[in-house]
């Protein structure tokens, strides 16, 4: 048995998804979050059912390539029923999709989900007229709060080993226009609009969308966030790294550090405290917050605002999901470019999302500057990076010229984000980093200790040591460098050992450590983020968009190694 | 020469056509055509939005940036490239 969830973008498809499947799925509060699907196994009174996550589509003949995946997947899996969400506060919208899917030879159950927020707007929804006018079952939900999966399922379930009834040709139409208006009729039957909404959604808007409130309102939101997420930080990172440092001292002393095997110890030591002391205590305030902005729903809030803005800069309007993305981690941002329908357009989007500076170059920003050169060097490193990526997007643009006209972005209402969901979320990325980034820092750090030991650092170093001259950094760099394209997080946890220091500022000058940070933040991409470009763009724009990081993290570099050179001493 | 003039003139006065981006904002709209081709027509189709349809103008953005639209409901920001191929008829007086 196998059920797909197709519906519009952002009505919640994926939450359904993860209240069933446990957290599977990325959510968000704006377009666009699912861009492939995901699958996965449910218990339905002691029945499997594979339950499967598409992306959103207002259309099931989209042109863009997220899209395309909904109608490939209908033809070529087994679907044995469609679950049609559909947001029941948009509910014209929903219905064009859904009588779309009438001509589709599938049993289909419609979920109205956000009746919460339909009856918050005084919207009453005549389910059974809607029932009974279609001629397929349709169900009530609140998929946030878990209301009506259950009755859902079952009903699915039911319609699934049911004979698919012939549908009312009258309402399968094959012009879109036609069907535009039967939806736009079929919802004036059935909704009705009870007290006229007295909305907060509005009055919070005219602040957070006004041409000055806004601006300030947006710089005041991320300066708490930036401060929160160095005050937690900063509080762990001292003193648990104080500890692994005693620890790693006392242990190097007793060992003795001149055998492979207490270089070895040191080295494992030293990779665990990078994961505990400097990259988690920063990695989860960063996702708990960015988690409460995604769903409250004021990312694409942001990107209203900086549209003309960025225009103006020469970034393209329609990157701005991608570049948020990106702050998160740059593989979710690469892959959903697939919103995006020129390919022209994805690699530029692409380009530009690989140079934000992702949760795991966030640890070295505020493990290195933020920690010894104070908060305010650190946000000036994020201000600088906007810059950069702004003049790299006006030069992108101008060698391929765009014509495309520009954003499309539905404005979602704010909701209030559970709990639950956030925790579920910063939960799901951080063991992304636990499983998968950890393990490799442990390795990367003993490898460092081996390539110490028997002195064969030296050659790598070598190797990079033309851009580590240029930019005025040590020659011991250079390994911590290499090794940053595994995971970015290796640059600043192995400088450490590579340097053979505890404290930075012993062994790097406070332009030195600027010069290294501006460095990582830009150049190559880590190793999964460089297989995303290659599934989404190919062999040769992945080595492309390679090299061009690599000319502008050293020019960046360089920059401000020359600024440096007159502002700090 | 005046007859002329006047005859290019009145229909559109009649009509009150502009383009969205002229359009102020809390005033409502009746779509009217979308100009610029078929690939500007079906971007908007994906979104539900076809001509003869009521919008409302919520917002400006700051800076030349996106308009919001409110149409059936749902709030889209459309970026002035958009938006200025939208072709909308002003409503004599604003509804409720």
């Amino acid at each position: 048995m196998r059920f797909a969830l197709i519906g519009q973008p952002n009505c919640g498809k994926s939450t359904l998804f993860n209240q069933v499947a446990g957290y599977k799925a990325e959510t968000g509060n704006f377009s666009g979050t699912t861009v492939t699907f995901t699958e996965s196994k449910v218990r339905l009174s002691g029945k499997v059912i594979e339950l499967v996550d598409l992306p959103g589509t207002f259309t099931l003949h989209g042109t863009n390539p997220a899209e395309a995946e909904v109608l490939k997947y209908i033809n070529s899996h087994a679907v044995d029923a469609i679950i049609n969400v559909v947001d029941a506060t948009h509910l014209t919208q929903g219905l064009e999709l859904t009588l779309e899917l009438l001509s589709v030879d599938r049993p289909i159950v419609v979920a109205m989900n956000m009746m919460d927020e339909a009856s918050r707007l005084g919207l009453t929804i005549d389910g059974p007229a809607l029932m009974t006018r279609l001629g397929v079952p349709v169900m009530p939900l609140v998929a946030s709060r878990g209301h009506g999966i259950k009755a859902l399922f079952l009903k699915t379930d039911q319609t699934a080993q049911a004979a698919i009834p012939t549908r009312d040709l009258s309402l399968c139409v094959e012009n879109d226009l036609q069907r535009h208006q039967l939806a736009g009729e079929l919802a004036g039957m059935i909704v009705s609009q009870g007290r006229r909404r007295v909305s907060w959604r509005d009055r919070l808007d005219d602040i957070l969308l006004h041409p000055v409130w806004g601006f300030l309102a947006l710089v005041v939101i991320l300066f708490i966030f930036f401060q929160l997420v160095y005050g937690f930080g900063k509080l762990i990172e001292a003193p648990v790294l104080a500890i692994f440092n005693a620890i790693s001292s006392q242990v190097g002393s007793y060992i003795g550090t001149d055998t492979l095997f207490g270089e070895l110890t040191v080295g494992l030591i030293q990779g665990m405290a990078g994961g505990i002391a400097i990259v988690l205590p920063y990695l989860i305030p960063f996702l708990f917050g960015l988690s409460i902005l995604e769903d409250v729903g004021y990312l694409p809030r942001i990107a209203f605002l900086m549209d003309g803005l960025m225009h103006r800069l020469g970034l393209h309007g329609k990157a701005i999901v991608p570049f948020i993305l990106g702050y998160g981690c740059n593989v979710p941002a690469v892959m959903s470019t697939r919103i995006l329908e020129e390919r022209k357009d994805r690699i530029i989007a692409s380009t530009l999302a690989v140079l934000v500076p992702c949760a795991a170059r966030l640890s070295v920003v505020f493990g290195l500057v933020a920690f010894y050169l104070g908060p305010a060097w650190a946000l000036a490193v994020y201000l600088f990076n906007i810059f950069v990526i702004a003049l790299t997007g006006r030069i992108l643009t101008k060698l391929l010229p765009e014509d495309t006209p520009g954003l499309i972005l539905e404005m979602p209402a704010y909701r209030i984000p559970t709990l639950k969901n956030v925790v579920n979320k910063t939960w799901f990325r951080v063991r992304e980093f636990i499983v998968e980034a950890w393990p490799l820092l442990i390795i990367g750090s003993l490898l460092l200790a081996f390539l110490l030991y028997y002195q064969l650092s030296v050659y790598i170093d070598a190797l990079v040591r033309p851009f580590t001259w240029l930019l005025g950094l040590p020659a011991e760099t250079g390994v911590p460098l290499i090794f940053g394209i595994l995971r970015k997080e290796l640059s600043l946890v192995m400088l450490r050992q590579a340097l053979g220091v505890n404290d930075f500022s012993q062994a790097l000058t406070n332009l030195q450590m600027l010069v290294f940070t501006v460095f990582v933040v830009f150049y190559v991409p880590c190793l999964a983020t460089l297989s995303a470009l290659r599934r989404e763009l190919g062999w040769r724009s992945m080595l492309a968009v390679s090299a061009l990081t690599v000319v502008i993290a050293l020019s960046a570099g360089l920059f401000v190694r020359g600024l440096g050179f007159f502002v700090l001493r | 020469m005046f007859k002329v003039a006047s005859k290019e003139i009145i229909p559109m006065m009649k009509h009150g056509i502009s383009r969205l981006t002229d359009v102020e904002k809390g005033k409502q709209v009746k779509i009217t055509s979308f100009e610029g081709g078929n690939g500007i027509m079906t971007k908007l189709n994906r979104f539900g939005i076809y001509p003869g349809d009521l919008a409302r103008v919520v917002r400006h953005a700051p800076f030349q940036g996106p308009i919001l639209l409110e149409i059936r409901g749902m709030e889209i920001a459309l970026g002035m490239g958009i938006a200025s191929h939208i072709m909308v008829e002003v409503a004599a007086c604003d509804l409720p």
